[in-house]
């Protein structure tokens, strides 16, 4: 199966090339039929990377060891589910699955528009062909995924212990089908340059596509912390890793995108920005996906040496050159079609979110290339740390949050001063409010910045509350419905807006929880034995009793040997158990001995949480074996050929030591409040991006009315 | 005002801003930074973060938090020894690269409480073991 996969990917390559050439022929020339021909090539590369991703994905799912991928990524005692997500976890899978989302989701966006921005379909039709060209390129020249060993191993190498975690196998996939996504809008971007169309067209059939990348992109960036916080085994959720703000710049930059689109669409200003934003923020996804392959950059996350890296550069810089080269050229046809009429207008506030947006993503690109900066500058290469990165991004997200709240209630053009006050009464006084109440009943006046995100968020809060609240009494006047049916029809009726509105609602929360959390999270590392306790702020944690468990940890990552703790903690009269643990996973270190290979291997964190709204106890645990050390020598030298079942006795031996006489284990607790808000946050903006994502009715009966027209039209010119 | 006059008003404040953030970003990178650097390469008196390998089989644990080790460069066998205390990264092993701060004095490398930060094996290719 191994050639038909390899066949199906030369293919897809051979095809894809065909269909950016049809569709530049059909474009120069005029002949429709070449760029339809290129159009459908489109879908079969699709459907041939479908194929070889269904057959990388069974041959992991056998655990076919003669694939070198399977052996090197997978292994039979892999959990299914890891079995299946392992194939994104090898450069190869995920370079695959890359050109397969690539594939589908340029075949739904031709499919969509089969019918209508003629002119610019062919140039998106080729962008697209050659985007999926490159990935195909790259895995038929140097990293197939279906290269084959000679001699299959009996057993594979199983899948890195740190990425089981079912965060961190949806997120690849959520940053790709991001990443992936944004190419759509810059397919049409460039085909509208091209053509010189660069009206909202190519904005009204690709705006939705970019929403649906911004959402996943999110979600993605979001599981990302996810696992950081519950896996890891440091406590934090955000530690501006390279490989973290390469997801973070392009997700910035696609923010100020799907604001400023807004303005070409309404007032036809800001075409320059925005065909610069888009190919920013396509340049930035490539370099994302990019940096995760080089090691250029060193990061926690690390890479693999890789064949690709040069390939990739060459790639960026020419998508890069070309695009700007077609901007300066089509500048003449990209002028406004109107004027900034007013500061207070939500065009100007729009501006200057998106001028916020794009500094953020200067400064985090700045530190993060700042080793390679430095070198070339000074020949020294130095590094900037979380703490540089706090210090310039945190005033920019305050004004960030509280344009959050002002932009989208402004009118379009102008405003008067009057109206103004009169939107913002109620959210201010509310602020106010808060504002009186924290500084009176917490100590939240201990950070400043923190203080004023708590503000700017219960001002955003109040702004989209007050809309909702608006909207719906309106409603409530005008047909006599009930207050839960007049809120859900309002929202069914201008998605976009109310959308939109939650997903600043959402922004704004989770923000409150990065406040709180950040400044506000209370920390402490301790060495126990059994039945003692320590305290740290309300909570008194006592160390139970030691677990040694074997072959069955709780969180199904199939780990062999996994050590742990009971612990009992009390905060009031409440009282709750966790159970934190540290799972061992064997070497295949040939050079050590049978018995300590299964100790010395990767050993992850199975960290226990106390969710809260309030606040999360989190609790990590790390067992000291150094007092097995001893026996597992002895046991190394003694048992050096023992049996597969012999090894089994001789670990459950070892871990029945550990559990009955445990030696002090060192512990990390963290009391972070309002952490949970962070998720919440997330959960409602990704819930609002649906809502503004989703087909509305009236959306709907334009497109049938469209295709009916389109199939009149065809009549008629053939009759 | 007139419209003409107005523009470059906003084009001025526009670039304004944009040069502060642009001074901003360097003034504090440069000042904020921490030199990176081989273990052959530091000398006593002044901090470094220092990237290397740790040397196979020089791990050594002394009472509750305290952790020895030497580290090399990547690509060289001069190392130096490393006095740690804090927390310790899930993949600390021989043979790891590793990032640690701190300053040298006495011939060891006193590492800040807490600073060491290890590399994980990638994520794409399986780890050469015992390089």
């Amino acid at each position: 199966m191994a050639g038909v996969g390899s066949a199906c990917l030369t293919v897809a390559l051979l095809t894809a090339l065909f269909a950016a050439g049809a569709a530049i022929y059909g474009g120069v020339r005029g002949r429709r039929e070449w760029v339809t021909s290129g159009r459908r090539a489109v879908y079969c590369v699709a459907a041939l990377c479908v194929a070889a991703f269904a057959i990388l994905e069974s041959a992991f799912l056998r655990s076919d060891f003669s694939y070198k991928l399977v052996a090197e990524g997978s292994s039979t005692s892999t959990p299914t589910f890891y079995k299946i997500t392992a194939v994104w976890a090898t450069q190869d899978g995920s370079l695959l699955l890359w050109a397969t989302l690539l594939g589908l989701f340029a075949s739904a966006v031709l499919f969509i528009t089969r019918r209508s921005l003629r002119d610019i379909t062919p140039w998106a039709t080729a962008v697209l062909a050659g985007v999926a060209a490159f990935f195909l390129f790259l895995m038929v020249g140097w990293e197939n995924p279906f290269d084959t060993l000679a001699i299959a191993p009996q057993e594979g190498n199983g899948l890195n212990p740190l990425l089981r975690h079912p965060a961190m196998m949806i997120h690849p996939p959520m940053l790709y089908t991001g990443y992936v996504g944004f190419s759509i809008p810059f397919a049409f971007a460039i085909g509208a340059l091209i053509a010189r169309r660069p009206g909202a067209d190519w904005i009204r059939a690709t705006r939705r596509f970019a929403l649906v990348a911004w959402t996943f992109l999110g979600t993605g960036i979001l599981l990302g912390a996810l696992w950081s916080y519950s896996e890891l085994g440091w406590g934090g959720y955000w530690a501006w890793d390279p490989v973290e703000n390469a997801s973070l710049m392009p997700w910035l930059v696609g923010t100020a995108f799907l604001h400023s689109i807004m303005v070409q669409e309404k007032r036809g200003m800001l075409k320059v920005w925005n065909v610069s934003l888009i190919c920013t923020t396509f340049v930035l996804a490539l370099l994302g996906t990019f940096l995760v392959r080089s090691g250029i950059l060193d990061s926690i996350h690390a890479f693999g040496a890789s064949t690709i890296g040069v390939q990739f550069l060459v790639f960026i810089s020419a998508v890069l050159i070309l695009s700007a080269t077609l901007i300066i050229v089509r500048l003449p046809d990209l002028r406004s079609t109107a004027r900034l009429d007013s500061l207070l207008s939500r065009e100007a506030f729009f501006l200057l979110n998106n001028l916020v947006l794009v500094a953020l993503a200067l400064v985090i690109l700045w530190g993060t290339f700042f080793p390679l900066i430095s070198e070339a500058l000074t020949g020294t290469e130095s590094t900037v740390g979380p703490p540089w990165f706090n210090r310039l991004t945190t005033p920019l997200a305050i004004v960030l949050v509280l344009l959050t709240g002002i932009g989208p209630v402004l009118a379009w053009r102008k405003m008067t001063p009057s109206s103004l006050r009169r939107i913002l009464l109620v959210p201010l006084v509310f602020t106010a409010v808060v504002l009186v109440a924290l500084l009176a009943l917490t100590n939240a006046a201990d950070s400043t910045a923190s203080l004023i995100m708590f503000c700017f968020t219960a001002f955003v809060l109040a702004v989209v509350a007050q809309e909702f609240w608006r909207g719906a009494s309106a409603r409530r006047v005008m047909t006599g419905e009930a207050w839960p049916r007049a809120l859900a029809r309002l929202m069914g009726r201008n998605r976009r807006r109310y959308g939109g509105y939650l997903v600043h609602a959402g922004i704004a929360v989770l923000f409150l929880g990065v406040a709180a959390s950040s400044a506000f999270v209370e920390q402490r590392d301790v060495r126990l034995s059994p039945g003692e306790s320590f305290t740290l702020g309300d909570y008194e944690v006592t160390y139970r009793e030691a677990t040694a468990k074997l072959g069955g940890d709780s969180s199904g990552t199939g780990a062999p040997i996994s050590f742990g703790a009971v612990m009992d903690v009390r905060k009031g009269d409440q009282t709750f158990t966790l159970r934190p643990a540290r799972n061992f996973y064997s070497s295949g270190d040939p050079s050590l001995g049978a018995i300590s290979r299964f100790f010395e291997g990767e050993a992850t964190s199975e960290v226990d949480v106390r969710w809260g709204l309030r606040r999360d106890f989190w609790l990590a645990v790390r067992p000291d074996i150094s007092s097995l050390e001893r026996p597992i020598r002895e046991a190394d030298a003694k048992f050096a050929d023992a049996a597969g079942d012999v090894q089994a006795l001789i670990i459950a031996a070892l871990a029945e030591r550990y559990r009955s006489d445990p030696p002090p284990a060192a512990f990390r607790a963290i009391v972070s409040p309002l952490v949970a808000w962070i998720w919440i946050g997330g959960a409602i903006a990704l819930l609002g991006a649906l809502v503004a994502a989703w087909p509305t009715p009236e959306a709907r009966l334009r497109r049938v009315r469209a295709l009916y027209s389109a199939r009149l039209g065809k009549e008629l010119s053939r009759a | 005002m007139d419209p003409s006059r107005k523009r470059k008003l906003r084009l001025g404040v526009a670039l304004t801003a944009a040069v502060l953030l642009a001074t901003a970003l360097i003034y504090t990178s440069f000042s904020a930074s921490t030199e990176a650097s081989k273990p052959s390469e530091i000398e006593p008196g002044k901090s470094y973060e220092v990237t290397g390998k740790v040397v196979h089989g020089s791990i050594q644990k002394s009472g509750d938090d305290d952790l020895r080790f030497r580290i090399r460069d990547r690509d060289g066998t001069q190392s130096v020894p490393v006095a740690y205390s804090g927390v310790v990264p899930d993949p600390f092993r021989d043979g790891r690269e590793v990032i640690v701060s701190g300053e040298l004095k006495q011939g060891t490398f006193v590492a800040e409480r807490d600073s060491l930060v290890t590399k994980c094996p990638s994520k794409f290719t399986k780890d050469e073991q015992s390089s």
